[in-house]
């Protein structure tokens, strides 16, 4: 080799440079070591609440009711289905609501109106907005009206309000990624803007606001602060059986029951935050699998 | 009665270039036209406006029954622009608005009571990009007569004769239930232009419909014109000069040219005549230039 065909070998291995330089090899560990603590952080959650609720992650957790004389055989039964009707109901309330609005603003609103400008902004800023506010919202409508506020109706109206703003924005994103051209072929045919919308909008948008949902639910599953600020109760040793049945929830269980001094209560909240965790990561998995399963369509 | 005959051997473009075609049809084009096309559509003193802007100026055109008109010119001369304001597709973009008059059947498509969704249906268009809904080859044909609550006896001989018309059906009768995604671009296209036919419009606006797909495709999709002008009236824009000398029977050539009364640039029409006086004996210098390669 001599000559350009020298210069060029020697530059092609030059390792001031590029990506071996030791600028990049710091930048790279340092990316690595914040990566590696976020993971080690869950980790230490996981094993330590594992090793002090494993031995609780018995039947009795999904049978039996909280217990003050008997905290060694206390359960999260009232609030694992407490869990269930409030989160039912915050889906039946925010999605459809959430769908509506979003298929609004994005297919229908005239962005260049400066009210629908003001609720795009309203809607970012609301889904930004710390969950408690949500709970004195709803315990300030419940008393206004005389309701009682310690129900799952109140819980699933806080909650539903919570999310609402997240599923606006999933549902618009999605709207958003269904191809012009879709609607433009649609609409060439002769179909309405609300056959377009039914027929072909939608449809592809499902995958997407499905997604946004599934995510959405999944922090109010876990989401304690609005339903204590209603007034939660954390001693219930019976089933809601409707919308105005009293209730609990896993995340104001589990509260409840680390702020207890007994070792036993300390175990059994342990055995409900694996509980809780499971269940948001099936929720989370479930999210990702539809999302990959319906990527690049078009 | 003007004779058009472009046997392959008339000269496009410069009367100096030699053909430079590879695909060359003469069949179709022995036909014989009237001076004057007979109308089914119409633009008077048309003008198309994007919020302040003029993209399109003063337009006077008739669209001939039964006959394939190409809308040719340079990039951004509003070709497009008139053509989306013939269905009032143009209506779907925020300030899209239009003066002058576009009849069809002698009826102005924008009075306020005319239902732009039934302009849709009878106006039907073809689009650039072949755009497939994501349904079965079957549904995409059957989705607009089920919209516009067409009724449809058999809705399976529906789907047999758009494709059969769009010569689509050979390739595509044992898989109809497949998704129209497995399709080529070719065979998207002639299937978007299939859909189109199934809700049985009169006339059909394409956009570009070739600009997307290889020659052989191409090539198809041009035979298939020559057939559909026999039962529908085709408005095609082209950036392919040869399409248009191949395909149309008639040629209007557009340029972007300033308007004087708000110094933008905007789109105008040059010269409207049979497709063998347009690259035979153009009356415009502008047109001569352009179709002879010397702009745009």
């Amino acid at each position: 080799m001599t000559g350009i065909g020298q210069l060029v070998a020697t530059e092609l291995r030059a390792e001031r440079h590029g990506e071996r330089s030791p600028a990049s090899i710091v930048f790279l560990i340092s990316l690595w070591g914040a990566m590696a603590f976020a993971v080690l952080c869950l980790l230490v959650l996981l094993v330590d609440s594992f090793l002090d609720g494993a031995p609780r992650l018995d039947i009795e957790l999904f049978t039996r009711y909280t217990s003050q004389v008997l905290p060694e055989r206390a359960g999260a039964r009232a609030a694992i289905l407490g869990s269930a009707f409030v989160i039912a109901l915050t889906a039946i309330l925010a999605i459809p609501l959430g769908i509506a609005a979003g298929v609004y603003l994005e297919e229908f609103a005239d962005a260049r109106r400066w009210y629908n400008k003001l609720i795009e902004v309203n809607i970012s800023n609301l889904a930004a907005v710390p969950a408690i506010i949500y709970g004195m919202l709803t315990a300030g409508f419940a008393l206004a009206i005389g309701m009682e506020r310690r129900v799952v109706l109140a819980g699933g109206i806080a909650l539903a309000l919570l999310i609402l703003p997240v599923v606006i924005i999933a549902t618009r994103e999605a709207i958003r990624s269904v191809p012009q051209e879709i609607r433009h072929g649609s609409l060439a045919l002769g179909a309405t803007p609300l056959q377009t919308v039914w027929r072909q909008t939608l449809p592809g948008a499902i995958p997407g606001i499905a997604t946004g949902s599934i995510l959405a639910l999944s922090r109010a599953l876990g989401e304690a602060a609005p339903l204590l600020l209603l007034g939660g109760l954390v001693f219930v040793n019976y089933d809601p059986d409707g919308l105005m049945s009293g209730f609990t929830t896993l995340p104001i269980q589990i509260f409840n029951w680390a702020s207890q001094p007994q070792q036993a209560f300390q175990e059994v909240a342990s055995a409900a935050i694996i509980l809780m965790l499971v269940l948001l990561l099936i929720m989370n998995a479930l999210a990702i699998v539809i999302r990959n399963r319906y990527q690049n369509r078009w | 009665m003007a004779t058009y005959v472009t046997d392959g051997s008339k000269p496009i473009g410069s009367p100096q270039a030699p053909v430079n075609s590879t695909i060359v049809h003469p069949e179709r084009h022995e036909r014989t036209l009237p001076t004057k096309p007979y109308p089914i559509m119409e633009c008077a003193d048309v003008s198309v406006f994007y919020g302040d802007f003029r993209a399109v100026s003063n337009v006077d055109l008739t669209f001939g029954r039964h006959e394939v008109t190409a809308l040719i010119g340079p990039s951004g001369c509003g070709k497009s622009t008139l053509l989306r304001s013939l269905n009032r597709m143009n209506d779907l973009i925020l300030g899209a608005r239009i003066e002058g008059a576009v009849t069809f059947h002698d009826q102005s498509i924008y009075d306020k009571d005319v239902d732009p969704i039934e302009v849709r249906r009878r106006i039907g268009m073809v689009f650039q990009k072949p755009n497939p809904f994501p349904k079965s080859i079957y549904d995409n044909i059957a989705y607009g007569p089920r919209v516009t609550g067409m009724k449809v006896d058999d809705m399976d001989h529906l789907v047999e004769d758009a494709l059969k018309r769009a010569a689509l059906w050979e390739e595509v009768k044992r898989k109809l239930k497949d998704s129209a995604f497995g399709l080529s671009g070719g065979q998207q296209q002639r299937l978007c232009i299939a859909r189109t036919i199934a809700v049985n419009p009169e006339v059909i606006l394409m956009d570009e419909p070739c600009s997307a797909l290889d020659p052989i495709a191409t090539s198809l999709i041009e035979d298939l014109m020559a057939e559909l002008r026999k039962d529908y009236s085709i408005i095609i824009v082209t950036h392919n000069m040869q399409q248009a000398a191949r395909i149309a029977d008639r040629t209007a050539f557009f340029t972007a040219s300033m308007d004087y009364t708000s110094g933008d640039r905007t789109g105008t029409l040059v010269e409207y005549d049979t497709t063998s006086n347009i690259f035979g004996h153009p009356q415009d210098k502008r047109t001569e230039d352009y179709i002879s390669g010397r702009f745009g």
